[in-house]
Parts: structure tokens; C-alpha cells; sequence
């Protein structure tokens, strides 16, 4: 390993464990069991099978949002409208799940169409900055409330059962994805997930459309001198990251945690995504240890608020943190530095002796 | 529904929704012309309707409340500088980080403050209070659209002046016009564009933080959990259709103002259902953005003689 990225990965480590630090010393201000809050947010998770069930189940949103993310920011496009498809891929999923029972193919033609879905949503960003030149970062955080409002309307107007309030009528359970281990609700997404970080990783490491597309992302205007159709690589990119995250909504839809659409909120797994993104570089192959991470700091974190007085947004505090610490250049940049000054007299030296 | 829009109601509720959104449409317009995007302003919106509510309500005194609410923002800006422009943190990550940490602190420190869980119904706030002003409130139509509004409608509206004069007729208005519009150029006649950049988004910081205090102490009066909506975003559309001018800032972001009060006309009307009419400002802004970016590429399309 390189002395530059070991440093990276140092870095990353020591910002994770700042942010930390600085969210014990506001426990520490808020809470009147201060020791116990910090017990629960750390080692809360272990403390039985269902906690370290939820732990995995809620890595599997974060990977898919993740996931997408990456392959979106790659290509340099700042879109943010991940959040939104993820919203209309549940809520489409939810609308074939609830009106087909046909085991097996239920939940595919489910997910598909909560990936499509996804992918023509975090098109319209793309596709607008193409025809008008709109900036796509803020069109894509225009349209991720329209698709809240939307999700809305069609819950309390067309799949909402008027039996419960606001939620729409049961999913049929040939349309839900099986439960992979017993006494938790690991599920058959965490597969697909894991897949799909795999399969994202490959696609933009190991093709030659990966390659244009990063290209097109660290430099656009090297990009098109090279011959490399810029509109092609950003429609394609966003895409498939929204494909890849509406999948994800699909996926979490349909997951046992789930049995009816109750979704009258963005739940922000495209903000969350970001910080998957910035924690694992950018590669989608990292973003399951990023989401690792998070997930067991939320669950931690929910344990905590549960049985302290510390409330569960402390959570959205320490990540704040790591995001501003990670993405800080220049944060700990005498450091590297060093380092690589001495990896360089080091290889000097041994040149000297051959 | 045509005479409660006609009415002078009506044109009130325009400028009542205006208000926030002009206060972070200058704010961003100040942190574009110097080159930066200023994300944060969501955040910043959401935190200082926070301080408004708990610094208000210390000081008994709506205005001390403000001045520690704007200062706070400044603070959030300076932040914002300091990670963007020494530690070279994206601009957009940090804005987003930022944000983060604006609805869960939000949250977290009116819980430690007051024991409220997401609305402040047990702090005693004090708002801002509306303000008529003799004469004009003699002139017919305007003067009834006028008078009675909130001293910080009337403020944003002053805001607008002030800020056109700020950038366009003092030397330091011109120095953060000149790095924006050119780094070097400007480092070159010895101006320091991290300086310059720093007070810009201290500045910017201060006006978002004014309308954050009117979100709570004036739209409303307390804070409630999110209460921003995403207004701070709806500033950047606003900022960039106006070309990051105050004028243009303030017309694109009446149309949004125009919009809500829209929203808000037919919700009582029930023209059309609830959820549907919740879209009316973000689909304005899109279809805003679109129609100006489109018309802009044209004319540099025309101006290039292709």
C-alpha cells in the first residue's frame, strides 16, 4: 500500500474517531446518565441477536443509496435526486406488490419496476442540465420534494386502505423477500445488495464505460478531447445510479420490516448516501464497510435513546463531522506530507545502494 | 377564487411567504457573486429558527434575539469558510455536512434547552412585531398590502436596496465581484480572494439567519423540528435564475412567494387535492430553472453566432 493511501485510510480513521470524541463531550452536556449513553451507542449493538440483525438490515438501504451515489458522483454530476428515487422506487414496488401474488416473479417484476422508476427520476436532473444547461444539483433537490408530495397523493389517494391510517393496503406475501436468518429480519436484499456494490465496482473499475465515465468526472474537458461523448456518459451514469437506487427503495419496501407502504416523509437515505460515498472514496466495492459503520452507529444510537435520556439525532451530529473531517484536504496535510517525503528519501536510499 | 386572489390579502401572504426565502436568496446570491455555493443555507435557515425562538426568549427582547441569531449565522458562515477555503473541503460536502448536523442539533439542543420534542410549545418566544408605516399605509392598494407586515418583511425588503447598493457601489462589493468572476485577476491587483471570501460568506450566513428568525418569530411563532423545508434550497434556484443579482433575486423569488400564496389560496378553495398543491412552489422552481437556463443558452447560442 501506498504511503498516500495508507494515509487516506488513516485519516478516515482518525476523523471517524474525532467525530466520536466530540459527540461523548455533547452527551456528556445533555444527559444526566452520560456513561451509560456512551455504553449503549458503543457496545448496544452486541448486546443480543436481534440487535446485530438490525445492524445488517439497516446496512442494506445504505448500500444500494451508497452504491448509486457513487457511480452518479463519479461522473463528476453533483445529483442529489437519489433520496427521491429511493421514495418512488418503495412506492412503485409497493403499487405491484400490493395487486400481485405470483410467487417468485412477484417481487422481481416489484424491484424492477422500483429500479426504472428510480433510473427515469434521476434522469430528469440529468437530462434537464443536458437540453438547458439547469444546474443539476439544484433541479435534483427541487424534484426529490416533488416526489415526497407525490408519494403522498397516491398514498392517501389511490393504495391507501382506508382501514389504516395512512398506510397503503398489505403487500401480498408472495411479493416479499424471504427472511435469511431466523430470530432477525436479514433478509434476501442483503444478497442483491451486496451484489449490486460488487457489480457496481466492476462496472466502474473494469469497463471501458467505467473508465469514461471517472474520466469524464476528474476531467471533463480532457474527456471530450479524447473522444468521449460527455452527454452518453452522463445520461448512462445517472441512470444507473438511480436505477440503483430505486432498486434499493424496492428492496427495502418489500423487506420484512415492511408490510404495507407508510412512508409520508423523505427518509434521507440519499443524504446518508453521500456520506457512504465520501467514507468509501467513491468506489462502490467499500461502500458495504461504510454502511456497516453507519448502521451500527444508528443502531447503537437507537438503543441509547431508548433506554437514556439522549435522543437518536445525535447520530445526524456525529456524522456531520465525519463528513466535513473526511473531505478536509488539507486536514492533517503536513502529516502526509511527511510521510510521503519519507517514502521518497527512503526509495532514494535504496536506489543509492543498488 | 379570483377576488381572494385580487384582494390585498392575498398580496400580503405573497410577501409573508416571500420573506424567508428572499433573506437566503440574498444570502446565496452574496456567496455565488463571490464564487462560492453556499449550500448551508438550509442549515443555516433551520439553526437560526432555533436560536430565534430559545435567544428570544432569554432576552425577553425580540430584537437582542435577533442581533445574537444573526451573529450565530455569521458564525455558521465562518465555519463554512473556514472548511471550504483552509482545510479545502468541497464546498457542497461541507453544506451538506452542515445540514446534517442542522436537523440533528435542531433536535437535540431544543430537547437539552427546553425538554420539547420536535416543537418548542413550552418556550415563551418572543416574535418580531409588524410595523405600520405612517403615509404609506395612505396609499391606496399598496398601502393595505403593506402596512401590518412583519418589521422583517419590511427589512427583507430594504435588505434588497441595501445589498444592490453593497455590491454594486462600494469597494468591497467590487472586490467580491472580482473574485468570483475571476480569481487571479483579482489576486493579481492585490486583492486576497480568501479574505474577500470570508466576508462574503460571513455575510451570506448573517441574511440567512434573518430569515430564519422570521420563520419562527414571525411566519410562525415557534420552532418546530425541519421547519425549513427545504426554502434554503429553493434560495439557490431563486439566486441563480436571478443571475445572482438582489433585484433579480427578489422578483424570482415573489414568483415563489406568489406560488405558496398560491398554494395556500387553493387549499381553501380545495381546487385540487392537498398533496398536489404542496408541489406548486418546487414545480415553479424547476420549470423556472429550466425556462431560464433554456432562454440563456439560446442567447449565448445567438451571441456566439452559431
Amino acid at each position: 500500500m501506498s504511503s498516500a493511501k495508507k494515509f487516506d485510510m488513516l485519516r478516515t480513521v482518525l476523523s471517524v474517531a474525532i467525530a466520536l470524541l466530540i459527540s461523548f463531550v455533547i452527551i456528556f452536556f445533555v444527559s444526566a446518565q452520560p456513561l451509560e449513553a456512551i455504553k449503549y451507542l458503543l457496545i448496544g449493538p452486541f448486546s443480543n441477536k436481534r440487535s446485530m440483525g438490525n445492524v445488517v438490515e439497516s446496512m442494506i438501504p445504505l448500500i444500494f443509496t451508497g452504491t448509486g451515489v457513487c457511480i452518479m458522483f463519479s461522473a463528476n454530476q453533483i445529483n442529489l435526486a437519489g433520496e427521491g428515487a429511493f421514495h418512488m422506487g418503495g412506492l412503485i414496488a409497493t403499487c405491484v406488490a400490493i395487486n400481485m401474488s405470483i410467487p417468485g416473479i412477484s417481487p422481481i417484476v416489484a424491484l424492477f419496476a422500483a429500479g426504472v422508476v428510480g433510473a427515469l427520476f434521476t434522469a430528469i436532473p440529468a437530462v434537464m442540465k443536458i437540453t438547458t444547461t439547469a444546474n443539476e444539483m439544484v433541479s435534483s433537490l427541487m424534484i426529490n420534494y416533488l416526489a415526497l408530495y407525490f408519494g403522498n397523493y397516491i398514498l392517501n389517494n389511490v393504495i391507501g386502505d382506508p382501514a389504516a391510517s395512512t398506510a397503503s393496503y398489505p403487500l401480498t406475501a408472495e411479493s416479499q423477500l424471504p427472511v435469511l436468518v431466523d430470530g432477525t429480519r436479514i433478509h434476501l436484499g442483503f444478497i442483491i445488495a451486496i451484489a449490486v456494490a460488487i457489480l457496481g465496482y466492476v462496472f466502474l473499475y473494469k469497463t471501458k464505460l467505467g473508465y469514461e465515465l471517472r474520466i469524464t468526472g476528474e476531467n471533463e474537458s480532457f474527456a471530450r478531447y479524447s473522444g468521449i461523448s460527455i452527454v452518453k456518459v452522463i445520461v448512462i451514469s445517472q441512470l444507473l445510479g438511480g436505477f440503483v437506487a430505486g432498486l434499493g427503495g424496492g428492496v427495502e419496501m418489500l423487506s420484512p420490516i415492511y408490510s404495507r407502504f407508510t412512508w409520508a416523509s423523505l427518509l434521507g437515505y440519499g443524504w446518508d448516501a453521500i456520506i457512504i460515498c465520501t467514507l468509501s472514496k467513491k468506489n462502490p466495492l467499500y461502500t458495504p464497510f461504510a454502511a456497516l459503520f453507519l448502521a451500527y452507529l444508528r443502531t447503537g444510537a437507537s438503543i441509547m435513546a431508548r433506554r437514556t435520556d439522549v435522543t437518536l439525532e445525535i447520530v445526524q451530529i456525529t456524522q456531520g463531522i465525519i463528513i466535513l473531517l473526511v473531505v478536509a484536504e488539507q486536514f492533517l496535510s503536513g502529516y502526509r506530507h511527511k510521510l510521503i517525503a519519507r517514502e521518497a528519501k527512503a526509495e532514494l536510499k535504496e536506489e543509492g545502494v543498488k | 377564487m379570483w377576488k381572494a386572489i385580487l384582494s390585498p390579502d392575498f398580496f400580503g401572504t405573497i410577501l409573508r411567504a416571500t420573506t424567508p426565502i428572499l433573506f437566503a436568496t440574498l444570502a446565496s446570491c452574496v456567496a455565488s457573486k463571490s464564487g462560492i455555493t453556499n449550500m448551508a443555507l438550509e442549515g443555516i435557515l433551520l439553526f437560526s429558527a432555533l436560536f430565534g425562538v430559545i435567544f428570544s426568549s432569554i432576552t425577553h427582547s425580540w430584537l437582542l434575539g435577533l442581533i445574537i441569531t444573526v451573529v450565530i449565522g455569521g458564525l455558521i458562515g465562518l465555519i463554512l469558510a473556514f472548511f471550504v477555503l483552509n482545510l479545502k473541503t468541497d464546498e457542497i460536502l461541507a453544506a451538506i455536512a452542515i445540514n446534517l448536523t442542522a436537523t440533528g442539533g435542531t433536535v437535540l439542543l431544543l430537547l437539552a434547552f427546553s425538554g420539547d420534542r420536535g416543537v418548542s410549545s413550552s418556550i415563551r418566544s418572543v416574535s418580531a412585531p409588524s410595523l405600520t408605516i405612517p403615509l404609506i399605509d395612505k396609499i391606496p392598494f399598496i398601502g393595505q398590502v403593506l402596512s401590518g407586515q412583519n418589521i422583517l418583511t419590511w427589512l427583507s425588503l430594504v435588505a434588497v436596496i441595501v445589498m444592490h447598493l453593497f455590491l454594486y457601489k462600494t469597494p468591497l462589493g467590487l472586490s467580491i465581484r472580482a473574485v468570483g468572476e475571476n480569481k487571479n485577476a483579482a489576486e493579481s491587483v492585490g486583492i486576497s480572494s480568501r479574505r474577500i471570501q470570508y466576508i462574503a460568506l460571513v455575510i451570506s450566513g448573517c441574511l440567512a439567519a434573518f430569515g430564519g428568525f422570521f420563520l419562527s418569530g414571525g411566519y410562525m411563532n415557534m420552532f418546530t423540528k425541519d421547519m425549513s423545508s427545504g426554502r434554503g434550497f429553493i434560495a439557490l434556484a431563486a439566486a441563480s435564475m436571478g443571475g445572482n443579482t438582489p433585484i433579480g433575486g427578489l422578483l424570482v423569488s415573489l414568483l415563489f412567494g406568489l406560488a405558496s400564496a398560491l398554494a395556500n389560496v387553493m387549499q381553501l378553495m380545495s381546487v385540487m387535492p392537498y398533496e398536489i398543491i404542496l408541489m406548486v412552489p418546487y414545480l415553479t422552481t424547476l420549470i423556472g430553472l429550466g425556462v431560464y437556463y433554456y432562454a440563456q443558452k439560446k442567447k449565448k447560442e445567438r451571441l456566439s453566432g452559431k
